[in-house]
């Protein structure tokens, strides 16, 4: 309590603050930045977390593994739009090219699923290289539209290809084993989940606060600056796509074996529509926002299931007005 | 059907196609021009265009017939509904951005996209719309072995008419003097006491109409609507204005009528699963050896 004070004292002093909530989230700011605070905070809430498949129905739980998928999403989206500031709009199919690789593989050579990642990290890469390519090029705008028309033909390719199922997908694909265990049950699945979003959280924030990071943000800030300093834009923009493509092509791997079956309609323009806007809302660029988005983007369809088809207008609309009086997102990172 | 016949009819449809996608391309082209914006409500604004010409159509056929009179009816009020629409947006969701960063511009144009998209879902409940007329779609002139419908020919006309007063309007106007003088330097045009805001706000108007044409196109040549067909349509028309040289009026043309031609080529040779393919394809391989399109200007500009 005392620390939650003082935090917010010393927050006025620094940030210029208006209204309640900017007072809140400085102290909390504050708080968080000291050790004891981490601990407490951190602590209480990965207890929390860890203990939620103890008192939580299996609905919540399998709100909760969505939520988390879609953070796995969302922190692999944050590296190419949040760090680098290219934009793109088809996500969805990054995780649907590591979903079909590892169900293509499954069903067709019975390979182990663990196997299978690395064949996925590489199907993600060479799709990367292919698209990011010839557009990365270009002018950023370019990089959307191409990335739009590659969620297009990935979800066309699945619909007409044999070995993808066409249009009814791929089904019955078996769980993975885990210390010689079939993971089955949706509270294993939602701590399988947990250690992947840490281990994405973690690789990302390394990521972010390495060379190639700040070389990224300084890309997003100013372009020339950073390719006048000596930063190869052209090769840092294509290695932040290509890192981006391979965390959803993960994603999409272990969504595939938890879900057991694929078609191409779990591809579409939608998918990667909510996954830019949980990272833009969320706040471009810093790790806890975009999966606080990503959350946000999960639950509130579930709690808002009576107005339905409304839902995506008030997104829209929510969108623009978010983009007019807070570019920056909900939460954003604080500039050093 | 003979396969020279075969051919011919897959050409007219290749070149009533490319009139759709030259007219959307348009004004994603003057948008690009003028402001850099990718406009992705654009193949959205399309779509409201048919079904505008369709709702006003309902009520003029039973004063003047469910004939061309009404259809023509329902293209004029269609354009200067979209126009003003557009024009709104533009002044509502894009003008305060028109100073921030490319991306958050980008993104409040698929917010606008996103709600006409849903709200022309929760208007017709999701279901297809049809348009009945007493056109007969089948009638039309005889070319030696081949028939080309007057449906068909009629929006050709209709296409090349408003593209040469385009062009005339853009190289002969002081309007047009004004829209190309902004894609070129905004703030000298300012200086020259050129009313940016007001030029910006008629690129909108005008291409929107255009896109309400091409709307109002679809009414009568696919008969059924969907609020879904904008989307589609509008990237395809996009991968038009690129391949054309985005930015360049005469490059959307020509880039539209290509690319509605290298479909309907592509469909007959290797089937119509595969048609929407084709346009990303003719995109990847565009920006890999030419990305500067057709007419484009040579310079690469980032962002």
């Amino acid at each position: 309590m005392d620390n939650r004070k003082n935090g917010a004292a010393v927050a006025a002093e620094n940030v210029k603050t208006t209204g309640f909530f900017g007072h809140l989230i400085n102290g909390l700011y504050a708080f968080t930045d000291k050790p004891a605070g981490k601990i407490v905070v951190y602590g209480g809430l990965l207890l929390i977390w860890l203990s939620a498949p103890l008192w939580t129905s299996t609905y919540v739980q399998e709100v909760l593994w969505n939520c988390m998928f879609y953070m796995l999403l969302a922190i692999g989206c944050n590296i190419i739009v949040g760090f680098c500031g290219l934009c793109d709009l088809g996500y969805a199919a990054k995780f649907a090219v590591g979903a079909y690789v590892t169900a293509v593989l499954i069903k067709t050579l019975h390979v182990s699923f663990w196997l299978t990642i690395p064949a996925s990290i590489g199907a993600s890469m060479l799709a990367a290289c292919i698209i990011g390519g010839p557009a990365l090029r270009l002018r950023s705008d370019y990089l959307a539209i191409v990335t739009l028309g590659f969620g297009e033909i990935t979800r066309i390719v699945a619909r007409n290809l044999a070995i993808t199922g066409k249009a009814q997908g791929i089904g019955s694909i078996p769980r993975p084993e885990l210390f010689g265990m079939q993971i089955t049950k949706i509270w294993m699945w939602f701590y399988v989940f947990t250690v992947l979003v840490v281990l994405f959280v973690f690789v990302a924030s390394n990521i972010k606060n390495s060379r190639f990071g700040r070389a990224l943000e300084y890309i997003r800030e100013d372009e020339d600056a950073a390719e006048a300093m000596g930063v190869d834009v052209v090769k840092y923009k294509l290695w932040a796509f290509i890192t981006g493509t391979i965390f959803g092509g993960v994603a999409g791997s272990f969504w595939v074996v938890k879900m057991t079956s694929i078609t191409p309609m779990a591809f579409q323009f939608l998918q990667s529509a909510n996954i830019l806007l949980a990272v833009v809302l969320g706040g471009m660029g810093k790790i806890p926002g975009v999966m606080a988005g990503a959350a946000f983007f999960t639950i509130f369809p579930e709690i808002f299931r009576e107005i339905g088809d409304m839902r995506m207008l008030f997104f829209g609309l929510l969108l623009i007005i978010v983009m007019i009086f807070r570019p920056q997102g909900l939460w954003p990172e604080r500039r050093r | 059907m003979s396969l020279a016949q075969v051919w011919f009819e897959q050409l007219m449809n290749g070149l009533v196609l490319g009139s759709f996608y030259a007219l959307i391309a348009l004004g994603y082209s003057m948008v690009y021009g003028i402001i850099k914006l990718l406009n992705f409500a654009h193949g959205d604004i399309y779509m409201w265009g048919s079904f505008v010409t369709l709702f006003i159509f309902g009520y003029a056929s039973v004063v003047v017939g469910s004939g061309w009179a009404a259809v023509l009816l329902g293209m004029i009020t269609a354009m200067i509904f979209m126009g003003l629409v557009a024009f709104f947006i533009q002044r509502f969701a894009y003008r305060p951005l028109f100073d921030a960063p490319r991306l958050s511009l980008l993104i409040t144009a698929i917010g606008v996209s996103m709600i006409l998209y849903n709200l022309m879902m929760v208007l017709t409940n999701g279901e297809y719309k049809f348009f009945n007329s007493d056109i007969n779609v089948a009638a039309g002139i005889a070319i030696g072995p081949f028939t080309l419908t007057y449906v068909k020919l009629i929006m050709l006309i209709i296409t090349a008419v408003l593209m040469i007063s385009l062009s005339l309007f853009i190289n002969r106007t002081i309007w047009g003097k004004a829209m190309r003088g902004i894609a070129q330097d905004k703030n000298t045009c300012r200086l020259m006491g050129i009313n940016v805001n007001k030029i910006i706000g008629l690129t909108f108007f005008i291409g929107s109409a255009l896109a309400a044409v091409a709307g109002c196109m679809a009414c009568v040549y696919y008969g059924s609507l969907h609020y879904f067909m904008g989307y589609i349509m509008g990237i395809k028309a996009f991968t038009a204005a690129v391949i054309g040289g985005i930015g360049s009026i005469p490059g959307a043309m020509l880039g539209g009528i290509l690319l509605g031609l290298l479909e309907a080529v592509g469909t007959q040779v290797i089937g119509s699963a595969w048609k929407d393919v084709f346009a990303f394809v003719i995109l990847i391989i565009m920006l890999i050896f030419k990305p500067t399109g057709m007419m484009g200007k040579t310079e690469i500009e980032r962002m």
